[in-house]
């Protein structure tokens, strides 16, 4: 609680308590009404003067004055008690609000808070503490086991494990050694890193995600749009249907029916319309769910650059992805050795032994899949025959090693693979010994990517690729998308999308995904593109309105959860506090509801609408029940 | 010329009325209140600095909202 919270606080205790004295009080007359002003006084005059202010600044139809008008008439009427207690009521309501808010605005950027506060500066007399802004490109840091690295840079000396929850939303941590990068605003975990830094603290990572995260909000959606036109014919209106229920049954009484005008009783009815009509549950839950949503998603690794695009995420109904990258890994591994007539780790050291030499990535992904040192003195007489593959002499065994052209040159009778990709056949001192297949591999979380898509209600999955027919074909079979389209050149991926968006049906998005390499103009052309695994990648983060953090496929259907979750609840909350307002607003005319119940209109379904708001911050994950049921335990005890 | 002020203010329609306010101020191109950041982001027009402007939108916040706050 702050200053001026307690300050708060104190007056309502104090003017709770000389309310209860009061009221026991056998007093009547003009002595009550004195006595009854004193607590009245403690915990309005805030409320009076800035109504006061109001009316000398033209702003009349704010809460403060719906206030003011209402207790003041409730006192006027002689109701003391209402009237101070509204007032009293109104103000536990506001502190409750801003309590709330003030909460849930901590834990908001709690979650995102990753702005470094300093980084220890390596100079010639040790190190020296100083605000990130004042270091220059080029200087070496040093981060110590705990801290937060500052600002974007390579690694010196040091080795450590570096959480990047905060940026990736990924909790295993990452290993990092000389020589490789590190992003800020992840975590150093256990060693003593040195790091050259390599950006200004402006344009680093964890300000840049910071930043984009900030600003996120300001681009308002349509809901929160809507509100704000909502309030501002709202209020006015309701202030007029006061004055008009005020004045026009006494009249119509009077006049018409011959009846007593009781004008009291309909000045009372039309002061209990005015608590009721105070709009600021919506005005005030809206933004805060999508605050909850935006901060739900970047603790995911999703930013998400505007609640505009929560909602269109939430009705996003075709999701056309491009393959290499996105839902592949785009580099070439052994994904497989076939027919092998020896080990096959000996026909991998072999093919990897032959071409040694070679700087060709399929000879590269050989090296690197074997993964031994290899010893160039067990290599003799290599021989490279252009376009075909290799022949080499290994151990004092005649290998040859390439594709179905050197086998039929050498007469030899080899197998087919009925896979998809690179493959090299093998061959020892004549005979057949195998092949290894060499793919660009699929990411393992592709398949249930595109299930979990479906699941959640997309109704088209479009893979786009500019590889052939057969590998694009093949990769859509295994993952389950609906429909592919190959050989594309990247301007005939955008003419694609562009026709897909004319023949979609109105209210339904479509998201485009992509590595953000050299897709950026389908990013934009898209109802909304999703760049993936875009971290340091700057082009992809300007093009994209979504961001994945890292490069994992699921997460295109976790942020369209989140981005439902958070909708669902900002049209609760706009249906109850309407709902609840209106219903009371009708019962208040009629009389039925009095003030206190206008009490409850007012604070009552601000609070709840804020609770609920709340929720928008959290997300169930997709993972094995006793995996977070674990968590559960772990996070309670 | 784009500047962030850190703010204080009480509700998201007082923010939302600041904004407002503020937009309408002489040498403000536009003007950005983020209640849940509790920030204000000014866009100043070319030919007026900060220091002449700020004044200005505090004193025409204030009169919508009489205990805001802008630091600057």
């Amino acid at each position: 609680m702050n200053r001026k919270q307690k300050k708060v606080l104190v007056r309502i205790i104090i003017s709770a308590a000389l309310l209860v004295i009061f009221s026991l009080l056998p007093v009547r007359g003009w002595l009550r009404f004195f006595l009854f002003l004193i607590p009245y006084l403690i915990i309005g005059y805030d409320i009076l003067k800035k109504a006061g202010k109001g009316i000398l600044n033209r702003q009349v139809f704010d809460e403060n004055f719906l206030m003011a008008v209402a207790t003041i008439g409730a006192i006027i009427l002689g109701e003391y008690v209402e009237g101070s207690a509204v007032m009293l009521f109104y103000q536990v309501g506001e502190l409750f609000q801003s309590f709330a808010v003030g909460r849930s605005r901590k834990n908001i950027t709690e979650l995102m808070d990753i702005r470094p506060d300093y980084a220890n500066l390596e100079t010639e007399d040790g190190t020296e503490e100083v605000d990130p802004d004042d270091v220059e490109v080029g200087s070496i840091i040093v981060v110590k086991p705990g801290e937060k690295i500052p600002i974007d840079g390579l690694v010196v000396s040091g080795r450590s494990a570096l959480n990047t929850s905060a940026l990736t939303g990924e909790s295993v941590p990452r290993d990092v050694g000389p020589g490789e990068q590190v992003l800020s605003g992840s975590i150093n975990q256990n060693g003593l890193l040195r790091i050259r830094t390599t950006q200004e603290f402006e344009e680093s990572t964890a300000s840049k995600i910071l930043d984009l995260v900030e600003n996120a909000s300001s681009r308002k959606s349509r809901s929160e749009n809507f509100i704000t036109k909502f309030a501002h014919y709202y209020t006015p209106a309701v202030c007029y249907s006061a004055l008009a229920l005020a004045v026009a049954p006494p009249l119509v009484r009077m006049a018409f029916l011959g009846l007593a005008p009781e004008w009291g009783d309909w000045i009372l009815r039309a002061l209990t319309f005015l608590v009721i009509s105070c709009p600021c549950a919506l005005v005030i839950s809206i933004p805060l769910s999508f605050f909850a949503g935006l901060g739900c998603a970047s603790r995911n690794g999703i930013l998400v650059k505007g609640s505009n695009y929560l909602e269109e995420l939430a009705s996003t109904k075709y999701v056309v992805f491009d393959k290499t990258g996105t839902m592949t890994r785009g580099v070439f591994e052994v994904s497989g050795i076939h027919h092998s007539s020896m080990p096959e780790e000996e026909l991998l050291e072999y093919a990897a032994l032959a071409e040694m030499y070679s700087s060709h990535p399929i000879s590269q992904s050989l090296r690197r899949a074997c993964g031994r040192d290899l010893d160039e003195h067990r290599v003799k007489n290599l021989e490279e025959i252009g376009g075909r593959g290799i022949t080499a002499e290994v151990d004092g065994h005649k290998i040859a090693a390439g594709n179905a052209g050197l086998m039929q040159e050498m007469g030899i009778d080899y197998m087919d693979c009925h896979s998809v990709g690179t493959v090299v056949h093998v061959a020892m001192d004549g005979q057949y010994a195998g092949h290894i297949l060499i793919a660009d591999l699929i990411k393992p979380t592709a398949r249930s990517a595109v299930r979990q898509l479906h699941e959640a209600g997309v109704k088209s999955t479009v893979m786009l690729t500019g590889d052939s027919r057969r590998v694009g074909e093949s990769v859509a079979q295994t993952l389950g998308i609906d429909e592919v389209h190959a050989q594309l050149l990247p301007a005939q991926k955008v003419e694609l999308v562009e026709q897909m968006i004319q023949k979609k049906g109105k209210g339904e998005i479509l998201a485009f995904v992509g590595d953000g390499i050299n897709d950026a103009p389908v990013l934009a052309r898209a109802d909304i593109g999703i760049a993936m695994g875009a971290i340091g990648s700057d082009a992809a983060i300007e093009a994209a309105d979504v961001v994945l953090m890292d490069d994992n496929p699921e997460k295109i259907s976790l942020a369209i959860r989140i981005a439902r979750k958070c909708i669902r609840i900002v049209y609760e909350n706009i249906i109850f506090a309407i709902g609840v307002k209106v219903l009371c607003l009708i019962l208040g005319a009629l009389g039925i509801a009095n003030m206190w119940a206008a009490i409850f209109a007012d604070v009552g379904v601000m609070v709840i609408a804020v609770i609920n708001a709340i929720r928008a911050l959290r997300i169930r994950q997709d993972r094995p029940a006793a995996d977070a049921a674990a968590e559960q335990e772990a996070g309670q005890a | 010329m784009k500047k962030t002020y850190k703010i204080d203010v009480d509700c998201a329609n007082c923010a939302a009325k600041m904004e407002e306010a503020a937009k309408k101020v002489e040498g403000v191109k536009d003007a950005n209140v983020n209640f849940m950041t509790l920030k204000m982001k000014v866009e100043f027009e070319d030919g007026h600095t900060p220091e002449e402007v700020m004044p200005n939108i505090l004193k025409a916040c204030r009169k919508v909202e009489s205990d805001c706050e802008i630091f600057f």
